[in-house]
Order: structure tokens, then sequence, then C-alpha cells
């Protein structure tokens, strides 16, 4: 059974489809990524999962499962029991999800005493191991101090030590160090990335950045406006990407060790469409070189392999 | 032909009780038509130091010169027909309430020496230069996307024909598509128009596309600088290596490096003595901690390393 099944997915706000029929699994011990450009609907897929759009959202999906159970027939209350328990998630900005107001001590030991009626004491000593877990150094002291005390790559450590304090079994991250420098980002990946193997979890990391996909995951779906247009595991991904849209990223990415400089790069010309509800065709065909006027109907999806499917009308 | 040169340069602020040294007697120079790329961690300076180069700020000692003229010298209006900026948020850095022609317009205008036409033919030449179509010039900027509206912020950094563009992170808030469709623009007015580049950036793959030259900097000051290819072949400061270890390739299978920096931050209101790298350094000796490197030249740069 998978840890997460995700299929037709479909989110519209008003007359924007922001999800449009995006399908995928994330099984336990997997890193799985969904990238794409923003506005292509990852963080809205993330969020829909978590069940924590907002209230004027429209999600439907054939179905939504998270271990075996049913998200979409799931109450609030139900919903409250799994979210920040079995299944956690970390954002991109730490500062604007911490609380300003509370210690950081007092905003992680209330998870734990909320969902497992854990004592303060048990609690603290949880979250003190947990803040060692995630390299930070003088945890106790860590604990008293306000997320403002803190620099950017310790509050999201900070972060990811409160999404672990009930052991979550799924944890999704959404561009978890888009805000952080380069080195900081390393360090925080490479901390997730061991934290996922040694705890088994199954990890839903959101990134428009194909060089984290490259490193950290295990099986990539690429998004672009609402869909899944191409999905395989990583290696074949890069090795052999099928879909238009994908090659056009891969291109244009600059690749260290490997530029010509002033050599232009690959770019794909105009941008991400709007798309509102009942859209027919592909959504990338005003972009795409291979465009012609079947593109505008149905389009179907091909495998390029037992686990490599894409959504375009050329061959596979 | 040097188009920018600066020596000695410093800038403090104070904030209270704390003295923020933003750049540290910092000198370097850049020739005409070259790029010189400027990398580093948050906080480093690297975008007081563009201020300081633009004359937004003035440096609390040593001396900018611009196309062989000293900053000092140059009023506002003879500074902007030599350098421009091009900053990082195009939805910050444009006028929200003005079209798209009034904002491109608006450095003529600001010379007092064009007329109505004059004005209407330039902006409209740069709009297309840029890749705008003439319709654009009547729209607002959020009616635009972000890649149309850093154009936008291009076409009115060059309508006065400059000899320097100072580009501070200028794709650092686009998407990978629309960046590679910036970064190529830049080259191509790069090279058409005979320009210099100060281009400042987080993203080392950037730079090391666009910039013939690049300086790291580390806490206010130049650790090290050589030509761009050189520098990503043999770096020599710890520094360089960490940043660049840190730099995530689209190669599957290599996994996260370790970048060995440790989880001390840099404070620039607390710099270390001696080597200010030392407390994160993964090869710092005892001597690192006491004495203050010097600049090491190098025959085309310099590295500031005990150990280099």
């Amino acid at each position: 059974m998978s840890l997460l099944e995700v299929d037709k997915l479909e989110v519209s706000f008003g007359r924007t489809a922001a999800v449009r029929g995006a399908s995928f699994t994330v099984e336990p011990g997997e890193t799985h990524c969904l990238v794409g450009e923003s506005g292509c609907g990852k963080s809205v897929t993330a969020l829909s999962v978590m069940n924590l759009l907002v209230r004027s959202a429209d999600r439907r999906a054939q179905r939504l499962a998270f271990q075996g159970e049913d998200l979409l027939e799931l109450s609030d209350k139900g919903m409250a029991r799994l979210r920040g328990n079995a299944m956690a998630m970390i954002f991109q900005e730490p500062m604007t999800s911490l609380n300003p107001a509370y210690t950081v001590g007092s905003q992680m030991t209330e998870v734990l005493r909320r969902h497992k009626g854990t004592g303060q004491r048990a609690a603290t000593d949880r979250a003190a191991d947990l803040l060692a877990r995630v390299g930070i150094t003088a945890p106790g002291m860590r604990l008293g101090q306000f997320p403002h005390q803190l620099s950017g790559g310790l509050r999201q450590r900070v972060m990811i030590a409160m999404a672990l304090m009930c052991d979550p079994q799924l944890l999704i991250a959404d561009e978890p160090t888009t805000a952080l420098d380069v080195t900081v980002q390393a360090q925080i990946l490479r901390l997730l990335a061991g934290l996922q193997r040694d705890l088994g979890l199954g990890l839903l990391l959101i990134t428009h950045d194909l060089g984290i996909v490259a490193r950290v995951a295990t099986r990539v779906s690429v998004m672009y406006a609402g869909e899944v247009v191409e999905s395989a595991p990583t290696a074949e991904l890069f090795a052999n990407p099928r879909h238009p849209y994908t090659q056009g990223l891969l291109r244009c990415v600059p690749v260290p060790g490997k530029i010509q400089r002033d050599q232009p790069l690959g770019a794909i010309r105009g941008t991400v469409p709007r798309v509102g509800p009942g859209f027919e065709g592909c959504a990338f065909r005003e972009r795409c070189d291979f465009a012609d006027e079947t593109c505008s109907h149905a389009i179907p999806r091909h495998q390029a392999g037992v686990t490599h499917d894409f959504l375009c009308r050329l061959p596979a | 032909m040097t188009a920018i040169e600066v020596r000695n340069a410093r800038k403090t602020f104070k904030a209270g009780k704390r003295t923020v040294v933003a750049v540290d007697d910092v000198s370097f120079s850049v020739r005409e038509g070259g790029v010189l790329g400027i990398v580093g961690e948050s906080g480093c300076g690297k975008s007081t130091l563009a201020r300081l180069i633009l004359g937004l700020l003035p440096a609390d000692s040593g001396e900018i010169a611009i196309d062989g003229r000293r900053l000092v010298d140059l009023d506002r209006k003879a500074r902007a027909r030599l350098i421009q900026p091009v900053f990082q948020d195009p939805f910050a850095s444009l006028n929200p309430l003005a079209r798209v022609r009034d904002i491109v317009a608006m450095p003529l205008r600001a010379q007092a020496s064009f007329s109505k036409s004059e004005v209407a033919k330039t902006v409209e030449e740069m709009l297309t230069r840029v890749g705008l179509s003439r319709e654009m010039g009547g729209r607002l900027p959020a009616e635009l996307s972000g890649g149309q509206r850093q154009r936008v912020a291009i076409a009115r950094a060059l309508v006065l024909r400059p000899r320097i563009v100072v580009c501070d992170e200028p794709t650092s808030a686009l998407d990978v598509s629309v960046q590679a469709q910036i970064l190529n623009l830049l080259s191509e007015l790069r090279r058409d128009l005979g320009l210099t580049y100060l281009f400042i950036s987080h993203n080392l793959a950037v730079v090391e596309h666009v910039a013939s030259e690049v300086a790291v900097m580390y806490l206010g000051r130049l650790v090290e600088r050589e030509p761009t290819e050189m520098l990503f072949a043999r770096p020599e400061h710890p520094y360089t290596k960490a940043l660049l270890a840190s730099v995530l390739t689209p190669e599957p299978g290599l996994g996260v490096p370790d970048v060995g920096l440790g989880d001390t931050l840099p404070d620039p209101a607390n710099i270390p003595p001696g080597c200010r790298f030392h407390p994160r350094c993964p090869i710092a000796e005892p001597r690192c901690a006491t004495t203050t490197p010097a600049v090491k030249p190098r025959p085309e740069g310099g590295v500031e390393c005990l150990l280099a």
C-alpha cells in the first residue's frame, strides 16, 4: 500500500484551475519531488493533501488517501488528528510559519502534548533531543529563545525538528531551502536526506530547483499548469526526458563546468499561461516547438517504460 | 581602460550599539567590457558594495571611480549617464502607478536635455531592443509577468546608454525558464552595446555563465578574485571551495555534498579576529585565529588566506 495516493486531483479557485488531474503516489522511505515553475500548482497540491486550502477552494479527486485512509471523507477533526502527527509539513519561509510570540520550546512541545498527551517535561526532553538531531548545538538554550533570535538556517532546522516531534510517516516539504544561502541549503538538504533515510519517512519534496531534484529525489513528477506532464525515476528523467517542457527546463539550467560563456542558454519562450476549468488540450502548446493543431485536443498519456510516463501527443 | 576602480572602500552602519562593517577596505577594478561577478552569502556586503559604486550610499572612506572619473566629482545627472542599476525584485523596483513607457522615459526626462519626440523615439527603440512589444508601453507593471518587468527594468537602465550596469541579483526572483531568457538578453546587450557589468548573485552557476572574472566576498572582504575559469577550476580559498561544493548541479546520483562549514554563522556586527573565516573554516590552524591574512597576489587576481 502506498503511503500517499493522489489520483486525479483537481483544485480550482473560482475561474482559475490550479491543479488539473494530478496523480502520483509517495511510498514509504521514498523521496518524491514535485518540480515546476511558479504557478504550476505544486504548492496547492501539497496544501490539498494537508487539507489546508482556503475555504473557497474547490478540491476534488478520484482518490486521496493516506495509509489507505480516505482523506476526502475525513472530518475536520479527523484531519486535525493526522496533521502534524502522522503527516507533517515544512514550509518555505520559517519566519512566517513559526509563531513570533512563543518560544521555540513552547511551540515544539505543544505538538506533542496535543497529539499524544505527553507531559511537559517529557515533551521538552524530546524537543531537545530532536534539536540536537537536526544539528543545533546547545538545544537547551534554543528552546528558551524566540524565533527572531535565530538565523534563517536555524529556524528551518527548528521547523524540521518540530515536524518530527510526533514521528510522522509522511513529511511534506514545500521549498524548504529556497529562502536560504547555498551553503545552508546544502546543510539542510543533507540533514533532510539523512533523516529520511534513518527514519524511513516518505518525503514529498516540492521545489523549482532541478539541482535539488537530481540530488535528493527517488522519483520526480514534473508539473506544468496544474498537470503532472511527466513522471519517472530520477536518473531516468534526467537521462531521457520525454516531454518538451521537461527537455526545455533541463536546457535552461546552467551547469557549472559545462558552461560555454556567452553562448545563449536554452530558454523556453513565453510564460506559463493561466488556465481555467474546462481548458482543453496541452497547456504548453503555445511555448512548444513541436506543437501542431492536434495539441488543442485531448492529450494522451504515453508510457516510456514501466515507471516512466508523460503527457504529450508525441509518441513514446 | 578601467571602467570601475575601487580603492580601499569602507562602509559601516550603526544599529544601536552595534557597528556593522558591511564593506571593509575593499579594492578592485573592472576593465571596460568585462563582467565582474560578485558572490557570497547574504549579509556579506555585496549589495552595499553595489550601492557604493552606484553612488546611492557614500563610502566612509576610500575612493571609487567610474569610467576614469571620481564618483564624488560627478553630479547625479552625470552619474546616471555613466552607471545604472538593475535590481533583484522587478515587483518592487517599478512604480506601480506609472505606465511602462513613462518608467523607461524617466531617466531621459530627468536629464532635461531631450525633446519630447526624442524621448518617445528612444523609449520605443529601447523597448524593442529588450524584446517588449510596442503595445506593452501602455501597460502598468501589475499587468506584466516577472520576466517582462525585468525587461522593463533593463530598458530603463539602458535608455541613457550608460557605460556600466550594476546587476544586483537580476534573475533571483524569476523562474528558470525566464531566468535563461533574461541572462541571454543581458549577454546580448553587453556585446552589442559594449557594456561593463558588475554582476551580483548568490547563484554560482549563473555567475559562471555570465562573468569574465569572479570576486568572492566574505564578511565585507573580497577573499578571492580570479578569472572565472581559474576560480571554478582551481579555487584556493577554503570559503570559495565550500561555496563551489554547495552548488547542486542537476546530476542524479551524486547526493548532497557535505560542505564542512559547521553551524557557526557569520555576524557582520561581530567580526572574528585573525582570519574572519576561521570559525567556519574546515582547515583552520591556531594561527588563523590571531593573524590577519594579507592578500596574496596572483597573476590575475589574489587570495586572502594564510594557508593558500
